[in-house]
């Protein structure tokens, strides 16, 4: 039995005809959080409603920690399990505190979490208020309480941080790598790329129920081979055309800037001959293709034939 | 505490929330105790207690009263809790699908059970103490109240069935309303129109009998009225009682059966379905 996780092995599900997931094959290794990215629709709640044993796959395999969702076990196994559904709803005439205390019993986790959890995602103040009363953050924050209740294994979060302002945004962001560092196994999907750059081990990139990239974004960004971006700044003309002579790339944007889009494997030399100018070069800024950039690279790639 | 206590245990504390436990037992309870009052009046010189002629009204009562308040109670269990969306997370916890069923299930019969006792009970004790009743009176009222109950639950574990097996509340609410008449109302009228039409030719009474058994609600009127004591002979199913009357085990289990296999069914139903 493997160690993993969740693994996936040539995942497939359909309602009728329509082929949501198409044969994924993916694996979390203890620890280790992971980004799943693609536009609505691609796919990503479906995967974890299989992790789940919400539904039932067409065909390949599912094993959550170590269990099959749908059997005796993978019940067992959702103890350990911490899921925060697309826009979650709770029954609103609930407090938040008894709403949590409900669910706290059910995962078996002790009742003094629920209190430790509510000052955790700031709703102590409105812990006695009804659910109905709360705002859309709120609610969101108080689904993360309930994915945190008895100190899961696995955290399933879908769209977790939209609904969420910047501020909590942060604090999310924070608690999420508080608990990766206590060996939580994450697995969060979004459609807000810049947002989890950086945030996560890895990306997974879904697109039309097939994962079409899956790595660090070291490798993806290699793997792309997507031009990298630099930008330089001069004093004048003359200098901007000294500049702009280095590479067949460059592009003069005015007399004090000269733009370069060129390949991953040219950066370093380039790098190094712009700055052999010496003082002619003011600034200097490199951006490696964004996430956005790499999505859509790995999008259209499988469009075409 | 076990996974069935813990989702019972909340739907009673919606039950008293959102009034459905003290709605419940006010209707039962008024109703109940203006029939007592009302129409134990005339009782006077015969030989049954005011207590007995209570029974007979309150289960002319019930009958139409409890399976409609039980149908209302469970129609939209399922279904409701899928389209707002809170069965999606509830089914994420480690919880067995089965176990939601048989958690709101025992919720429910529970706040029934409550409102009858209290409901019921409040009528009796106000018509019954002093000379209005007598031993045997009491125990054909503690059986109407046990098989109010009974009758209660088959109708929540059908508007369950009902709802696990509809897309909408809407559908569910529709079909609830069209158990309700069918099982209360058409039944009897069409077993009734099809005895006086046919003159005793074809469906003879024996037929007859045992058609009544595949109805909750009849095998509910038997048990209550159809017994051997004053109630019999005051409702005038005496004569049934002696030559035709099935044993109370036997209506007993009829109620039971109405309960498995409804409940049994709509368990496999939600299992069976994506969420």
């Amino acid at each position: 039995m493997s160690r993993d996780i969740i693994a996936l092995d040539n995942l497939s599900k359909s309602y009728g005809v329509d082929e949501v997931v198409k044969g994924v094959s993916f694996t979390l290794s203890p620890g280790e959080s992971v980004a799943l990215l693609g536009h609505n629709g691609a796919g990503k709640t479906t995967l974890m409603k299989l992790m789940l044993g919400l539904i039932r796959p067409n065909g390949g395999t599912v094993s959550v920690l170590g269990a099959e969702p749908g059997s005796r076990a993978g019940r067992a196994a959702r103890r350990d399990i911490g899921f925060l559904p697309e826009s979650v709803a709770f029954q609103g005439s609930m407090t938040g505190s008894e709403l949590l205390r409900y669910y706290a019993r059910l995962k078996r986790a002790p009742l003094k979490q629920c209190a430790e959890l509510l000052e955790r995602v700031g709703l102590t103040a409105a812990a006695k208020k009804r659910i109905k009363t709360y705002s859309k953050g709120m609610r969101q924050r108080l689904g993360l309480a309930q994915a945190l209740l008895g100190d899961p294994k696995l955290l399933l979060l879908d769209e977790p941080t939209t609904g969420l302002d910047p501020a909590s945004r942060q604090s999310f962001y924070a608690t999420l790598h508080r608990l990766t560092e206590e060996g939580v196994s994450v697995l969060l999907s979004s459609h807000a790329l810049t947002e989890v750059e950086a945030q996560t081990d890895r990306v997974a990139i879904m697109n039309d129920g097939v994962l079409v990239a899956c790595g660090t974004l070291a490798e993806l960004r290699q793997a792309a081979e997507l031009p990298v971006h630099i930008e330089v700044q001069v004093g004048s003309g003359e200098d901007a055309a000294t500049v702009a002579a280095m590479d067949r790339s460059a592009l003069r944007i005015n007399n004090h800037a000269v733009d370069f889009n060129c390949r991953p494997s040219r950066k370093m030399a380039l790098v190094r001959q712009i700055a052999e100018l010496g003082g002619v070069v003011q600034d200097m800024e490199i951006h490696p293709p964004s996430l956005d950039a790499l999505y859509a690279h790995f999008r259209d790639q499988e469009k075409r034939p | 505490m076990n996974t069935v206590l813990i989702i019972a245990t909340k739907e009673i504390r919606d039950g008293m929330r959102n009034r459905w436990v003290l709605a419940a037992t006010l209707l039962l309870g008024v109703l109940a105790l203006a029939l007592a009052l009302v129409g134990s009046a005339p009782a006077g010189s015969v030989a049954a207690t005011r207590l007995d002629v209570t029974v007979i009204g309150l289960s002319s009562l019930s009958i139409f009263l409890v399976p409609l308040i039980a149908l209302l109670l469970s129609y939209e269990a399922i279904v409701g809790e899928i389209e707002r969306g809170t069965m999606f997370l509830l089914l994420a916890y480690p919880v067995a699908r089965w176990q939601v069923v048989l958690g709101k299930f025992i919720g429910h019969v529970a706040i029934l059970t409550f409102a009858t006792v209290v409901g019921f009970g409040v009528a009796g004790l106000t018509v019954g103490t002093g000379a209005g009743g007598d031993a045997e009176s009491w125990r054909a009222f503690g059986a109407l109240i046990g098989s109010s109950v009974l009758l209660g639950a088959v109708f929540v574990a059908l508007g369950y069935l009902i709802s696990a097996a509809v897309r909408d509340r809407g559908t569910a609410a529709g079909l609830a309303v069209a158990v309700w008449l069918v099982f209360v109302i058409l039944y009897d009228m069409a077993l009734l129109g099809v005895l006086v039409a046919d003159e005793g030719q074809l469906v003879g009474q024996q037929l007859f009998r045992y058609l009544m058994l595949f109805n909750p609600a009849d095998a509910y009127r038997m048990f209550n009225l159809s017994g051997d004591g004053n109630v019999a002979l005051m409702s005038g199913m005496a004569g049934l009682g002696q030559q035709a009357a099935f044993s109370a085990g036997l209506l007993l289990a009829v109620l039971a059966a109405w309960i498995a296999i409804p409940l049994a069914a709509a368990g496999t139903l939600l299992g069976r379905r994506e969420l």
